[in-house]
């Protein structure tokens, strides 16, 4: 295993943070409270899937929603049919994994640029959206489910003991079970990217031509990174649906795609902690602006995307880091300015300049 | 006989309106290579535009062809100057900026005019074919496509400005080294881009009705149509209207509508996969 990770202080900070969280909070809060912050663990991992893929794959997929909506779909739908959960839950992995690949085969084998890649993905969500709002007529059903079209499908099971299907999990023990899935995907990405796997996708979302003149497969390694992405977002919906024991094709719709591509961007795209920090800080913002149900929902993201865009395009918690470098720079260099001013430089230390201009430059 | 005529038209109108619905947005993401996702709002706005102001008690037609571009050309120069000209050459941070502004309009517009489906009845009344009938609005549609981009191409081969247009948009350093006024340039073109959705959004209002959120279906056929056109505005939207607008129609014929817009989609996938700069990337390349 990679020694870097192990040597990175905030990794073992997150899984402590996790782990506090996870203990505490059923024992600090009351059950109305566990039940609002297991929301934001659900859409946690649903942000962590795009800051995957967006963050360490380039690939920037508008949407992730589709295969958010399909996890919950196919977590419904298997759930109504065999009553116990735990197949369900990773069908709700394995199906939108699979379709990712094969979206992603069209998508990275054609060798679409990023614009397009974003277009195409936008559209797919739209004609997922528009199929599944189709499925009113009682004649859409698998097996037992009715699809019910706009309608959504309601009661579906409670997340079960597995093998056990009448014990269903009690709010504080789903909200539990929901935080060491989100520590094992936010774990396993962690990982993944500390292995050869991770650096090579790194290297090409850095300079996608290096990387194949190296010998890498790209094409390949982005369908990899885009399934396994999709997959993500697919369990998170099979988390949604299985918390708000509802799904309808609102799971499907742009919002969904566009709050994702906000929370990476506001905490920072190349972070998984920082999305997940702008999950928890939006999602709360969003809740209190509209209890006061002044403005429109959509105003809000809609401002708050493009002043992201136009103000802040690093995200949240890089340009943080930014700053505090800059600052740190700032003083060190008016130290190191005074002490200049007493001590007069020494003119044979003093770098030399030729007329070739070769004097140290900062190099990229 | 009847019913071949009918089937006729019925594809030239889906042609029809894959054009109307992508020539704005052509113009926009073509030249300039902006993604404008707030592209359907910008249709939404031309259609409010249409129906609020025949409220009023505006005539129809002047609602339609000059109200229309009027006011959402404006609004598109307003944005120009506000959002999309900190992002040129950033391509996927326009993406993100013209959602925002996209996500910003429809909640806007649901504050302002409220979350209601409007509408206005169709003009102009029918025609009888045989035994069926056919609305001659479906025709002054076909009509409306054909001089849109009849116009395009005129203004962009034959004018002045279209020379300007195009010279910046193919090498804006050395334009403006010739004394061309770049900026000026880009932001008459979002302007003229948005004018011409605004008209296409005021000629579907009467087909569609409006609603706030009516810009998220047609969006994707939007983007589909000018991505698999390629790079060059008219022929481009042109062949890939007419490819995906009679495939898609021929499978609603067949199966229903929702699998034409699925059939559109595949049809443009596909299209892709062989053709990944468009149709005019590697056919009529050299066309406007």
């Amino acid at each position: 295993m990679e020694k870097s990770l192990y040597k990175d202080p905030g990794f073992w900070a997150m899984i402590a943070l996790g782990l506090v969280a996870t203990f505490g909070l059923p024992v600090w809060y009351g059950l109305f409270e566990i039940m609002q912050i297991t929301q934001y663990v659900v859409l946690g991992v649903f942000a962590l899937s795009l800051a995957y893929i967006w963050g360490f794959g380039g690939i920037l997929s508008f949407g992730q929603s589709a295969f958010f909506g399909l996890g919950g779909y196919v977590f419904a739908v298997a759930a109504i049919n065999m009553g116990d959960t735990t197949v369900p839950l990773i069908l709700s992995f394995a199906i939108p994994a699979l379709f990712g690949a094969g979206l992603g085969y069209f998508m990275f084998y054609g060798r679409l640029s990023d614009v397009y890649l974003g277009v195409v993905t936008l559209v797919v969500t739209l004609i997922f959206w528009k199929l599944i709002n189709h499925t009113a007529g009682p004649e859409y059903a698998i097996g037992a489910a009715r699809l019910g079209g706009f309608n959504g499908i309601p009661s579906i099971p409670i997340l079960n003991v597995p093998g056990d299907a009448d014990a269903d999990l009690m709010p504080g023990a789903m909200f539990q079970v929901f935080m060491v899935i989100l520590m094992v995907v936010y774990v396993g990405l962690r990982l993944i990217n500390a292995s050869d796997f991770g650096r090579v996708s790194v290297s090409i979302r850095e300079n996608e031509t290096r990387a194949s003149l190296l010998g890498y497969d790209v094409r390949r390694h982005k369908v990899v990174v885009f399934a396994l992405g999709s997959g993500i977002a697919g369990l998170a919906g099979a988390m949604w649906a299985t918390y708000q024991t509802f799904i309808d094709p609102n799971a499907f719709s742009l919002e969904m795609s566009a709050k994702a591509l906000i929370w990476v961007m506001a905490g920072g795209v190349g972070t998984l902690a920082g999305p997940l920090v702008a999950v928890i800080a939006l999602q709360w913002l969003s809740l209190k602006l509209g209890e006061i149900n002044l403005i429109n929902n959509f105003v809000i993201l809609g401002t708050i995307l493009i002043l992201l865009v136009l103000v802040l395009p690093k995200g949240l918690l890089p340009s943080l880091q930014m700053w505090i470098e800059r600052l740190v720079t700032m003083m060190r260099r008016q130290r190191d300015g005074e002490q200049v001013m007493r001590v007069r430089p020494d003119p044979a230390l003093a770098p030399r300049r030729d007329d070739r201009g070769a004097s140290p430059t900062p190099a990229e | 006989m009847d019913f071949a005529v009918i089937v006729l038209l019925e594809m030239l109108r889906a042609v029809a309106w894959l054009v109307l619905l992508g020539a704005g947005l052509a113009i926009v993401f073509g030249m300039m290579r902006v993604i404008n996702i707030a592209h359907g709002e910008f249709l939404m706005l031309g259609g409010y535009t249409v129906i609020m102001s025949t409220k009023v008690g505006v005539p129809l037609w002047v609602a339609i062809l000059i109200l229309a571009p009027l006011v959402v050309g404006i609004f598109g120069v307003i944005v120009e100057r506000l959002i999309i000209r900190f992002l040129y050459g950033r391509i996927l941070d326009s993406l993100l900026a013209t959602w925002g502004l996209s996500l910003l309009m429809i909640g806007g517009v649901t504050m302002i005019f409220g979350n209601t489906n409007e509408g206005v009845s169709t003009p102009l009344g029918s025609v009888p074919v045989g035994q069926y009938t056919i609305s001659l609005y479906t025709i002054a549609l076909i009509v409306a496509a054909v001089a849109i981009l009849a116009g395009i191409y005129a203004a962009l081969k034959f004018t002045r400005a279209g020379l300007i247009a195009r010279s910046v948009m193919q090498n804006p350093g050395m334009a403006q080294a010739l004394g061309v006024n770049a900026t000026f340039v880009y932001m008459a073109t979002f302007g003229i881009g948005a004018a011409v959705t605004g008209l296409a959004g005021g000629l579907l209002a009467p087909v569609t009705g409006v609603v706030p959120a009516m810009g998220v279906n047609f969006i994707g056929q939007a983007f589909i149509t000018v991505i698999t056109g390629g790079a060059s505005v008219v022929a481009g939207t042109f062949s890939a209207a007419t490819a995906l607008g009679s495939v898609s129609q021929a499978v609603t014929f067949a199966a229903g509508p929702v699998y034409g817009d699925a059939a559109l989609l595949f049809v443009a996938l596909i299209l892709l996969r062989i053709l990944p700069q468009g149709i005019t990337g590697r056919i009529f390349t050299r066309s406007v």
